[in-house]
């Protein structure tokens, strides 16, 4: 066969097909088949049903939310001060700021819970508090990262025109900085909200006993239910297309724009 | 100057938030204390413990070998999954872009669950051969790879290969010498992210892994549910060992392109 660079992708495009499409076909079929092969919507039946796992449902939607938020918070105006504040050497810290990323996750939230742990006296009595704090250190960075990026390529002159057209700090920041760095918002509330709702291990870490989504995989997992795990996670792979779908229609222009520049 | 005492407040606090727990750690672990807040002697024993205890050695071990693995294949699969698919049709483009876009804003919980079905549930496959793992942890890691070397390829002058091909390179060999090439960053960085996220790693690890095999994230997951304080405190000094390496490479990264640049420099 002569040699093609198209060809190259051929390895990659079956792996792509086999390892990642495949095993989501696969739990589809799971989710609507029951133990003997039989089509069946009672997995998705006892799900919609159940106030146990609705309530999971609500928890995770609040876990996440809250822990979104608070990010957010917590990022924006870091990475607003990175990118157009009073430092000289933005880019190093920039660094110090996400090199904790680079250390294993349950090692950092073994970190944080020892401290929580002195400070509380015992962490089972603030498992809501203690969630969110640990999550919050886990996902920091991940909400800077598209921030900074975002606010950098900010025109430095916005901030003046706005003020000589009359605008007040606050009106600069709420009615120009905030809309025009949209993309990165968007793109950091779907990189931590997505991560809060499954990330189980971190309210294990923290004794916080009560279910999220992901922890209702992990415990069908533990007892083989298959059925029911993989109805769980075609509910979650909705979620993130509806999410995912949503977040890639708001931030589009902006991909297509960058895409224009290269071409 | 309010303004700029705020913002080195803010990003102060911000900082100590991130870094204090993981000092806190590292001070502790060369104490004999098995509980943060009462000080005791120094001690290396934390250190000793880590490495000399051998189910602690093996794991890491185990990890690290892992995510050597599992980077390199998804260096391989993602490069040239990248070129290939660069340099095919529009549809074929946007097709894989989508298949490549699954698992990078997939929950963790879902590719490894989703994996496990296919490969132990349904084919069938033994755990303990390592490929599920394997195959899941690549499933994550490729499409990173993918992500950081398509922008190379996109940003690269096209004339570059019809060059080498005019020059009467063969195609392998103007891909090879002069595509590749030009790839190295994006290549190199796509197999950097592998690695940080196979270590990682806890979901895919938990649903794919041999029964007997862990990971750090996997032991120290359950190592805090046990109550064997050795164990405990001697995690404290593989976080602070990490934590260190985590430094020396990111000072070595920031300060090398530095000492090429001067060089350069001074050459011209």
């Amino acid at each position: 066969m002569r040699f093609s660079r198209k060809n190259l992708n051929i390895p990659y495009v079956l792996f792509l097909l086999l390892f990642v499409i495949l095993p989501l076909l696969v739990v589809c079929y799971y989710a609507l088949t029951d133990g003997q092969g039989q089509w069946t919507l009672q997995n998705f039946r006892n799900f919609f049903t159940n106030g146990k796992t609705l309530g999971t449902l609500l928890y995770s939607v609040v876990i996440a939310l809250v822990t979104t938020v608070v990010c957010l918070l917590v990022a924006y105006p870091t990475a607003y001060l990175l990118a157009k504040g009073p430092f000289r050497r933005g880019g190093v810290l920039l660094v110090l700021l996400v090199m904790p990323m680079w250390i294993n996750f349950t090692l950092r939230i073994t970190a944080v819970k020892e401290i929580l742990n002195v400070l509380e006296g015992n962490l089972a009595y603030h498992p809501f508090f203690n969630t969110i704090f640990c999550m919050t250190y886990d996902f920091l960075p991940f909400m800077i990262m598209p921030l900074y990026t975002s606010i950098s390529k900010l025109d430095d002159q916005l901030w003046e025109a706005a003020q000589d057209l009359g605008a007040r700090w606050w009106q600069v920041m709420w009615k120009v900085i905030i809309p025009m760095s949209m993309p990165g918002i968007i793109s950091g509330v779907t990189m931590v909200f997505l991560p809060a709702m499954t990330n189980y291990v971190v309210l294990d870490m923290v004794y916080n006993s009560t279910y999220i989504m992901g922890s209702l995989i992990g415990s069908y997992f533990s007892a083989y239910d298959w059925h029911n795990g993989s109805m769980i996670s075609v509910i979650l792979l909705l979620l993130i297309f509806v999410i995912s779908g949503l977040s890639s229609k708001v931030a589009g222009d902006q991909t297509e724009q960058r895409g224009g520049v290269t071409l | 100057m309010k303004k700029r005492i705020f913002a080195y407040a803010w990003i102060g606090l911000v900082l100590l938030f991130l870094y204090l727990p993981i000092l806190i750690l590292a001070v502790y672990s060369f104490t004999k204390s098995t509980m943060i807040g009462s000080i005791r002697g120094f001690s290396l024993h934390n250190y000793v413990t880590l490495f000399t205890t051998p189910e602690l050695k093996q794991m890491i071990l185990g990890t690290v070998i892992l995510a050597l693995v599992v980077a390199l294949i998804s260096t391989l699969l993602g490069t040239l999954g990248a070129i290939g698919t660069f340099y095919s049709r529009r549809i074929w483009q946007t097709g894989v872009e989508l298949a490549n876009q699954i698992p990078v804003v997939n929950a963790d919980v879902v590719t490894g669950f989703s994996v496990c079905i296919l490969l132990i549930v349904f084919w069938g496959v033994d755990k303990d051969t390592y490929i599920p793992l394997v195959i899941g942890q690549t499933a994550l890691c490729a499409p990173f790879v993918y992500l950081s070397v398509m922008p190379r390829l996109k940003g690269m002058d096209p004339f570059l290969y019809e060059a080498a091909l005019d020059l009467g390179c063969t195609p392998a060999q103007a891909l090879r010498k002069v595509v590749l090439r030009e790839l190295v960053p994006g290549v190199l960085s796509g197999f950097m992210t592998s690695v940080t996220l196979s270590l990682d790693d806890y979901f895919i690890t938990t649903y794919t892994k041999p029964a007997v095999f862990d990971t750090i994230s996997t032991y120290v997951v359950n190592a805090t549910k046990g109550a064997q304080t050795q164990i405990k405190t001697a995690l404290w000094a593989l976080s602070t060992v990490i934590f260190l390496l985590v430094v020396v490479f990111v000072v070595l990264m920031n300060v090398l392109p530095m000492i090429k640049q001067q060089n350069t420099s001074r050459k011209v």
